[in-house]
């Protein structure tokens, strides 16, 4: 780890003043992706801004009946609160089937969003890839990519995003509010995360020095029968292969409306448009939920070593909408 | 770059002068001569560097010491001091909850870390209802919420007997 300097501001404004004209600071929350990346020399930050303790830690309801998330809120606290339990249970799902409780204990909202989009050889610093050192190839595509990305990826990266709190913030529309040198300005989650193309060094549509202050929910009724479902290679304590964070909504035996987004698929969560569209007004029956998964994955091109995933995904969506049909919570 | 911070280290108060590099852990073990906590992995996978922080468990390995200047750190070795850290110790005793001793530490800060965290209402990942006001910590609640704390001797079924006699 090369030498730093900190320094930890008061309110928001004064740390985008810190870390904006220079290149090489960065924001410091919780720090369990950060200093793990510094310590293994692939982070290289001069400058640490923590913005662990500004004010923007609370959970709030919001006039239009949304909740408001503060960037700084720890992981642990967002899904033991009692709004997110009973109005976003898929939330509190994913967040509680992230990481380690030890964890969970320090991880922010703000700074789970933007842990790197990886793998592992972008976390060994001796092997080529085009996300740590652009043009340098990329590790994955002939060596070993179990975890890899089986949509929206290119030849220059399969890395996939591993966060389980952002599939379910993409699936429920949330909006992310950032605050740069010009002002503030809001990103739809959707929007967030990019797809690698040619450009796999960027993971987000943020620009050096933007600092995320929260994040809201939209007041999704339909969102109270939610769930959020994690395959894995253990029981816990795993990045996903795959998963999916589902909302369904029925009346009288059709599907009123749908949310499904996926994890462990692409390089960024990816929302099942797709398979939103042919639920809405289908029969909610497994027949229409395995046609609609099937839509979803229609375009997916897997990798040798990853083409498990395609039935795995298309399996976890197909269970979770079951289940959510059937009542079940998660 | 040097940071002059103070932390209270099982109810000691201990200044400290530091690289701002420092992990919490490393400034504990190496600096303060506080040797409880451990280091397994140095990178948040293994739970053996767990201390309290603010009566919160965390992955000490993670935490920049700059970061907590004015915090009380709880480490195995003051968990006495407690609720239920006494109890948590004398319970791995009685059921053999380790074999070489190495995670220990970590699992008894973290056992402790734990029980707090259900005495306040959390759910965990294999929580049936999450709306629930009361969750009883039966065996799969107990292991999913310390599954953050791995023991290379294989020494789960008696640190479960362990946790299990004091989360009664
Ligand atoms: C062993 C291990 C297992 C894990 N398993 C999982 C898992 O199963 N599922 C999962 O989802 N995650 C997992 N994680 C990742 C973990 O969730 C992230 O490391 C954590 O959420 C990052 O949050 P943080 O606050 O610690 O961020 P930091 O490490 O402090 O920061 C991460 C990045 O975000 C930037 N940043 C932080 N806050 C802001 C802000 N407000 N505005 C702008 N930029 C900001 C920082 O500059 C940095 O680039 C695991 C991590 C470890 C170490
Ligand atoms: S998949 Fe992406 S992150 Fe992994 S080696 Fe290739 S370029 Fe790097
Ligand atoms: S040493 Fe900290 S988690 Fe392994
Ligand atoms: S007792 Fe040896 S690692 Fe757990």
């Amino acid at each position: 780890m090369i030498p730093f300097d900190y320094r930890r501001p008061d309110d928001a404004p004064g740390a985008v003043a810190l870390v904006a004209p220079r290149p090489d600071a960065a924001f410091l929350a919780g720090g369990t992706n950060l200093v793990d990346h510094m310590r293994l020399g692939i982070a290289r930050p001069e400058l640490l801004v923590d913005v662990s303790r500004l004010p923007f830690d609370t959970i709030e309801r919001l006039p239009d009946g949304g909740v408001r998330v503060g960037a700084a809120v720890r992981n642990s606290d967002l899904a033991a609160a009692p709004l997110i339990r009973r109005r976003y249970p898929m939330l509190a799902a994913a967040l509680l089937a992230g990481a380690s409780p030890q964890l969970r204990n320090l991880a922010t909202t703000g700074g789970n969003l933007l842990q790197r989009t990886r793998c592992a050889y972008f976390q060994d610093a001796t092997t080529p890839c085009n996300k740590r050192v652009p043009g340098s190839g990329c590790s994955a595509l002939d060596g070993f990519h179990r975890h890899h990305a089986v949509l929206g990826a290119s030849d220059g990266c399969v890395a996939v995003h591993p966060s389980d709190m952002a599939v379910a913030l993409t699936a429920l529309d949330a909006q992310v509010r950032v605050l740069g040198g010009a002002g503030e300005r809001v990103v739809p989650m959707t929007e967030f995360h990019r797809l690698p193309g040619e450009r796999p060094e960027r993971d987000t549509v943020l620009e050096h020095g933007e600092l995320i202050t929260a994040v809201d929910l939209p007041p999704l009724a339909m969102a109270a029968r939610s769930a959020y479902r994690k395959v894995r290679e253990r029981a816990s304590y795993a990045f996903a292969l795959v998963s999916v964070a589902a909302a369904l909504s029925v009346k009288d035996g059709v599907v009123v409306d749908a949310r499904v987004a996926l994890g462990g698929v692409a390089h960024r969560p990816w929302r099942a448009v797709r398979a939103e569209g042919a639920l809405r007004g289908a029969p909610a029956t497994e027949d229409a939920f395995r046609a609609a998964a099937d839509a979803e994955l229609a375009d997916a091109r897997p990798l040798p070593g990853n083409a498990f995933k395609v039935p795995m995904a298309r399996n976890a969506m197909v269970a979770v909408l079951r289940d959510l049909n059937a009542g079940g919570a998660r | 770059m040097e940071a002059t911070i103070t932390l209270r280290v099982d109810g000691e108060e201990r200044p400290v002068s530091l690289d701002t590099r420092t992990s919490l852990l490393d400034a504990l073990r190496e600096r303060l001569g506080v040797n409880a906590p451990k280091k397994g992995c140095d990178h948040g996978q293994c739970g053996a560097c767990t201390v309290l922080v603010d009566g919160r468990r965390v992955t000490s390995c993670l935490l920049l010491a700059v970061t907590q200047d004015g915090a009380s750190v709880v480490t195995a070795a003051g968990l006495g001091a407690e609720a239920e850290g006494e109890p948590l110790r004398r319970a791995f005793l009685d059921h053999d909850g380790f074999q070489c001793g190495y995670c220990t530490p970590g699992q008894v800060c973290s056992a402790a870390g734990m029980l707090r965290e259900a005495r306040a209402g959390h759910a965990s990942h294999v929580t049936a209802d999450l709306s629930a006001d009361e969750i009883p910590l039966d065996d799969a609640e107990i292991r999913e919420r310390m599954s953050g704390n791995l023991c290379r001797c294989g020494a789960y079924p008696n640190i479960l007997a362990a946790i299990r006699e004091v989360a009664r």
